[in-house]
């Protein structure tokens, strides 16, 4: 490590960063803006500066940017000596000529980096004396707030979101101090990460709009760390609450997962905390329908009631729920009258994702690893609607080529403009196999739009290009025409000569073979591809906790159709469903039979649903941002999120819930469970694989220097004022002696794990930029360590699949379209899709269809079309799309009014109805 | 051998000249000798012993900037040679007069640097109101490809250049070669951190030149009569002759090709034929818009990089822009930085905010309003502003170069600036600010 001189004192500092990250890094306060950890630098914003000495004679030396600056062993640097501290200065009063002095009324007010770099270089006195430059603002959507007149021009904004998120619609236009940073017109920003402009923008430019329409300061923020529920990726968030509610969500950094970055679906999608429909009181219903509140001891009661008359008892838990809920949950009602609540077909998917990983000597990489892949292969998935962050990553793995070109030319990769020109357009290929168009087409290599069993059928004839020796590969390239075939070669090719091959499949086709397609491609790349060849295989899952109650499956669990059989059987007379709308996981005709078989009805949840309207009792959970939870995410890694605040009025956790019912029915060992720990303790004890979940974060008991973690911040202010109009008493606040958070600002926050970080705040940086005081370096893991627990890690030796699940070739059914699922970030996840900023970005149901097929149906864009799918109709707008495979059509999945999709459906769209709508616009 | 040699062709009485009357007085023989006789690294050679150094402004040896090109096997791919032809700083006006009446001869020394560093493509990135520049050059270029000096197979060397006319979108900062590079890619004309220089990663991540067109002009010259004798044109330290220019209240504003060493009198009082009458010489920008001021005392000194550079100003474009006894300085320097604030790409703080506030400032006390401490602003803005190094690129410090220097020689009239709240030129009638 070379020792570099900072006014005098030696610090070393890792090879090939930058001064700026050097200092950073030693803990040296040097003011910033433009660069940033995961972006790099370009040298904008001067603010850096810092005076560089030749050598140890040298007196005068000269001013240079820190960002820009390699560290160099023996180099002599002077943050106070010299001009740089007037510079650094100037740079400051220069940023604030236009920047206007609404500090009280701007929503980045208490947490703005130009706020703390102002102080920090000591700028006081204003003496310009001309006026200040002006901008309109535009209307950019339901998720971000624009205020030009803020803007210091750093250039953060459009380095983001178009060079690091790949979006089109923001960009730097008009030039010298009129720069201008918006779209071409007002409108909704495309990229479906565009919010973390909020967090990326040094002031008020980018705000979050929710939070500035019900607007609260950072330090009146009550905060936990938590983990995003909006698909199974597990980003680590921090939702902030004032007054019971959900203000906003911010990202909660972690090295191995999500980085500096969530999707959209992640930051705004958690408002359904505030969904008005939610339940505050347990509801028992009466005869007309209505529920009744009531107390819930009485709920407590009635449950006992229910569930001791005889044995006649089943029950449903969630891929959205808790580890600990479902463990629970199963553990009440006995394994065989448990079921995880997911449907038939999806848990085969999912148990066959979960044998892959668990007995696969290829690794499941955490989305870091995910941006080091030097060729992809994306075999049936749209990840940016099923997985945004992982197609984040994936943006990121292409530039690789261009971090190779750099390095060999010795251009440092922190030199981000410099990176970018030397390589232009090229990128590493990512090859997208999928059933239509995704948002990541555009850095692809080759796309091809197949039905998902061709989409598997191609698959196996990669893998067999990749391993010749492979019986079930065996014919399968000989099926496709000859520019398909040269397509197949150039992909195994290509993963063949990579060094990190990443194949990325999932659940979204919906298909088995295509999940074993991309695992036999990358056990062939293992054991033919490149000599050492690292090969990474990540699947996409639908939820939260899809792999967590898989692994927690056990053969005697029961199926969905199971349960709905015994029900049908009248061997259920009362059914506990956790945390699940039925509706979403089977037709409407099967789970209305079902729930008009069971006589006790009891649905706990969070929010309101169609199968919580039909029970007989509705207990009101608690969310994510309201009580804690272990979620085992797509890579394996177990992480617990906990409560931000405390649920209101009656509302109460799942697992509380179940435990209650559990004392009262004088369960044998639920008296041993009287906190969280026990029970996550006793689940790990029960699930070989789940056996380390434990270690996802410290036990309650932990202390950070004999105290506990401070859910508010030192400067929390209004604890008495915000009640006075009920009592001015500030009543004792709540205990928590479940987790080591407190519900207080008196703690130790700084040293913590990095699984228990609240909010980054440190003396002088109040913004989000203060993480790098949490950091090991600056940009590295959390000094704390990387949160969570990855539980499953390669095998040494392998079992590979016994037989191979082979796909058949379709075939072409007349007047048959088979309907494939098309995902959407907005509106495919339930809970997200309750979030109000959400809702005004929710498209309405759709079928997408060729435009053969719209021309011979004679229909176009923008016409309605009912279809029948399972006895039920559901009306669709007719979206016109080139790249839907023939004989296929796009379904919406997941969108509040499309039915459920049960797998492999055809429809003929011939018999059916169309409401013609001309003037719609082709996609 | 002329010793004027890159206006031997010029006539503006004439026609500019024609490929046909360009070979007739031994246009395309340096392209015929380097070619079939020379290898590029001979060319290269050549042109570092010519000492010729760049005409566009920053004075840099020409030969040395090549050398920096890899010219091994293994830079496979294109490799660029690009003709700033962005003319567009304040009172230079040298490059149009070589391309409207000679475009050939900048073709051919394109064709020759291409040579050198064996790129295959050239642009000739052009101002875009030089549309009577732009259409001679291409029609030049069109006629060269069915000659055979352009295109595949140069005079069956094997050796391809395909060479094209791209018109600017009319910025300043467009003239500054890393941001000329940006904009010829369709990006914001940013100016681009240096490392990497384009030699390494330059047009499309590739080993790029972009030379001056004066500059380019030269080589013709260097190689068909070589580096002694290109040598021998300059009469000071300096070699070859330079187009120099001057502009301001003199009886015959104009631009000539003098010797590279001419004594500065000699440019002002016999070319440009001394001052108009009733007014005389206060100071001058010795090398266009973005240079120190200099005064009388330096009238007898030789117009040569390092003689200029060593009296605290630059040679820049060698384009003299005077400034006369009834202009205002302030005036003056006020209209130059709003030119450059105005042209600043908005990258970079110290320019695109610093450069306003200096112009505010020197508004205010221009127009009476300034006050004492504004002169402290004034040298806090030049320490702020003016030191390669502190920007990001060189407009900004060259925006500064009129303001330092006019407050060392000209601190008496913004001293009555401030004092009289009013400024003493616009009693005495003069136009004040106009350059």
């Amino acid at each position: 490590m070379p020792t570099i001189y900072i006014d005098d004192e030696a610090y070393e500092v890792p090879e090939g960063d930058n001064v700026l990250q050097a200092c950073l890094s030693a803990g040296i306060d040097l003011p910033y803006f433009c660069w940033h950890p995961e972006m790099g630098s370009v040298g904008a914003c001067r603010q850096c500066a810092l005076v560089q000495y030749r050598d140890a004679e040298d007196t005068r030396g000269r001013i240079v940017m820190g960002c820009m600056t390699p560290v160099a062993d023996g180099a002599r640097f002077s943050m106070k000596g010299g001009p740089a501290g007037e510079f650094r200065e100037n740079v400051i009063e220069s940023l604030m000529l236009n920047h206007p002095h609404d500090c009280p009324v701007c929503g980045e007010g208490g947490e703005c980096h130009l706020q703390d770099m102002t102080v920090m270089v000591g700028h006081r006195n204003r003496r310009y004396r001309g006026k200040k430059n002006t901008h309109r603002n535009q209307d950019l959507g339901p998720l971000i707030n624009h205020e030009m007149n803020r803007c210091i021009t750093c250039y953060r904004c459009t380095r983001f979101y178009n060079d690091y998120a790949g979006g089109k619609d923001l960009s730097a236009q008009a030039s010298h101090d009129h720069t201008y940073f918006g779209r071409q017109e007002d409108g909704t920003l495309e990229s479906e990460f565009a919010g973390n402009l909020v967090e990326v923008c040094p002031t008020g430019v980018f705000t979050d709009r929710p939070l500035v329409n019900e607007y609260t300061r950072k330090w009146d923020m009550q905060s936990a760390p938590s983990v995003c529920v909006g698909c199974a990726l597990g980003c680590n968030t921090l939702p902030g609450e004032r007054y019971g509610k959900l203000k906003r969500i911010h990202n909660r950094f972690n090295d191995e997962v999500n980085g500096y970055f969530l999707c959209d679906r992640g930051r705004y999608g958690g408002s359904f905390v505030n969904d008005e429909q939610r339940a505050s009181f347990p509801g028992l219903r009466q005869s007309n329908g209505t529920y009744n509140a009531i107390e819930s001891i009485k709920a407590i009661q009635t449950m006992v009631d229910w569930c001791t008359s005889d044995n006649k008892l089943a029950a449903i838990g969630s891929p959205r729920a808790s580890l600990e809920s479902n463990y629970l949950l199963q553990r009440l009602v006995g394994e065989k009258n448990f079921s995880n609540g997911i449907a038939t077909h999806e848990a085969s998917l999912l148990n066959q994702i979960s044998q892959i990983l668990r007995n696969s000597t290829v690794a499941t990489p955490s989305m870091r690893k995910v941006e080091s892949a030097d060729v992809v292969l994306v075999l049936g998935e749209d990840v940016t609607n099923t997985a945004p962050r992982l197609a984040l990553a994936l943006r990121q793995s292409v530039r690789n080529l261009a971090k190779e070109m750099a390095s060999a030319m010795n251009i440092p990769l922190w030199q981000d403009e410099a990176v970018r020109v030397l390589a232009q357009d090229q990128l590493s290929p990512m090859y997208i196999v999928s059933m239509s168009d995704t948002p990541l087409d555009d850095v692809a290599a080759e796309t091809l739009n197949l039905s998902p069993n061709d989409i598997a059928r191609m698959g196996f004839a990669i893998a067999g290009q990749i391993d010749s020796s492979l019986t079930e590969t065996k014919g399968m390239m000989e099926e496709f025409d000859a520019d398909t075939q040269k397509i197949i070669a150039q992909i195994s090719d290509s993963l063949k000569g990579a060094k990190r091959p990443l194949i990325v499949s999932g659940t979204g086709s919906q298909n088995a073979t295509v999940i074993e397609a991309a695992s036999i491609i990358a056990s062939a790349l293992q054991s033919k591809g490149a000599d050492d060849n690292d090969a990474m295989l990540s699947y996409c899952l639908p939820e939260s906790n899809s792999l967590g109650v898989t692994l927690m499956r056990t053969d005697a669990h029961a199926s969905l159709e199971d349960i709905c059989q015994r029900a049908a059987d009248g061997n259920i007379e009362t059914l506990v469903v956790a945390e699940n709308d039925l509706y979403r996981r089977a037709a409407k005709e099967q789970i209305d039979a079902l729930l008009s078989k069971v006589k006790n009805l009891i649905v706990i949840d969070s929010i309101d649903t169609p199968t919580l309207s039909q029970s007989a009792l509705a207990l009101p959970a608690a969310t994510f941002a309201e009580t804690e939870g272990t979620l085992v995410s797509s890579e394996g890694r177990a992480q617990r999120h906990y409560p931000a605040f405390l649920p209101a009025e009656q509302r109460d956790a799942t697992w509380h819930w179940l435990t209650q019912l559990g004392q009262a029915l004088a369960f044998p060992g639920f008296d041993d469970l009287e906190h969280f720990d026990q029970i996550t303790a006793a689940c790990a004890a029960e699930f070989p694989a789940l056996q380390n979940i434990c270690e996802a974060s410290p036990q309650a008991d932990f202390r950070s220097k004999g105290l506990k973690i401070p859910r508010q911040t030192h400067r929390y202010s209004g604890r008495t004022a915000m009640r006075a109009d009920i009592s001015v008493h500030e009543p004792k606040q709540p205990q928590d002696d479940d987790t080591p958070l407190s519900y207080s600002m008196e703690g130790n926050t700084g040293t913590q794990p990095g699984a228990l970080l609240p909010f980054v705040w440190s003396p002088g940086w109040n913004s989000n930029q203060s993480l790098h005081k949490f950091q090991s370096e600056a940009g590295g893991a959390l000094a704390g360590g990387t949160a969570g627990v990855r539980l499953l890690e390669p095998m040494n030796t392998g079992s590979t699949a016994e037989n191979a699940n082979l796909p058949a070739k379709p075939k072409a059914k007349k007047d048959q379209w088979q309907l494939l699922p098309i995902y959407r970030i907005f509106g495919s996840e339930e809970l997200s899709a309750h979030s109000p900023a959400i809702q005004e970005l929710i498209h309405k149901p759709f079928i997408q269809l060729t435009p053969e097929d719209a021309a011979n149906l004679k229909v176009s864009a923008g016409d309605g079309i009912v279809i029948n799918i399972e006895n039920q109709d559901c009306e669709l707008e007719v979206q016109v799309n080139t790249n839907i495979p023939a004989g296929c059509a796009g379904y919406s999945v997941g969108l509040p009014g499309a039915s459920w999709l049960p797998p492999e459906t055809s429809v003929n769209l011939k018999d059916a109805q169309i409401q013609s709508n001309s003037g719609g616009d082709d996609v | 051998m002329s010793s004027l040699p890159l206006t031997q062709n010029i006539n503006e009485q004439r026609d500019p000249v024609d490929l046909a009357a360009y070979e007739k007085n031994h246009g395309y023989e340096a392209v015929r000798k380097a070619l079939k006789e020379m290898s590029p690294a001979d060319c290269l050679q050549e042109v570092k012993d010519s000492g010729l150094r760049g005409r566009g402004g920053a004075g840099f040896p020409t030969g040395m900037k090549w050398s920096f090109v890899p010219m091994d096997d293994a830079s496979e791919g294109h490799k660029y040679l690009v003709c700033n032809a962005d003319e567009m700083e304040p009172g230079t006006f040298k490059d149009r007069l070589l391309m409207e009446c000679d475009p050939h001869q900048l073709i051919e020394g394109m064709i020759l640097s291409a040579w050198t560093i064996q790129a295959d493509v050239a642009y000739i990135f052009i101002r875009h109101e030089y549309h009577l520049a732009s259409k001679l050059l291409q029609e030049a270029i069109d006629d060269c490809k069915a000659k055979g000096y352009l295109g595949k197979d140069i005079l069956g060397t094997g050796f391809n250049l395909e060479m094209y006319v791209h018109s600017s979108a009319g910025r300043y900062i467009c003239g500054e070669e890393t941001a000329l590079i940006s904009s010829l890619e369709g990006k914001r004309a940013n100016p681009r951190a240096k490392p990497p220089f384009p030699q390494i990663s330059g047009l499309w991540g590739r080993p790029t030149i972009v030379n001056n067109v004066e500059t380019l002009c030269n080589i013709t010259h260097i190689i068909r009569n070589g580096a002694d004798w290109f040598k021998s044109l300059g009469i000071g330290n300096d070699s070859g002759t330079k187009l120099f220019g001057v502009s301001g209240r003199v009886k015959n504003p104009g631009c000539w090709e003098l010797p590279m060493g001419t004594p500065i009198r000699e440019l002002i009082e016999e070319h440009a034929g001394g001052m108009e009458d009733g007014y005389k010489l206060r100071g001058f920008l010795p090398g266009g818009a973005s240079t120190d001021f200099l005064v009388e005392e330096h009238l007898d000194l030789a117009m040569d990089y390092d003689v200029i550079g060593k009296a605290g100003s630059r040679l820049g474009t060698g384009t003299m822009i005077i400034l006369d006894d009834k202009t205002c300085p302030v005036g003056m320097v006020k209209n130059l930085v709003e030119f450059f604030a105005q042209e600043s790409c908005g990258f970079c703080t110290p320019c695109r905010d610093g450069l306003p506030w200096t112009a505010q400032v020197l508004d205010d006390i221009d127009t009476g309003k300034g006050m004492k401490v504004d002169m402290a602003t004034l040298k806090n803005q030049v320490r702020f502003i003016g030191a390669i190094g502190n920007t990001h690129c060189a407009l900004a410090p060259g925006a500064m170069e009129p303001v330092s220097s006019a407050m060392k020689y000209f601190a008496d009239d913004f001293e009555e600036h401030i004092k009289g709240k009013a400024c003493p030129y616009c009693e005495s009638n003069s136009t004040a600010g106009g350059v």
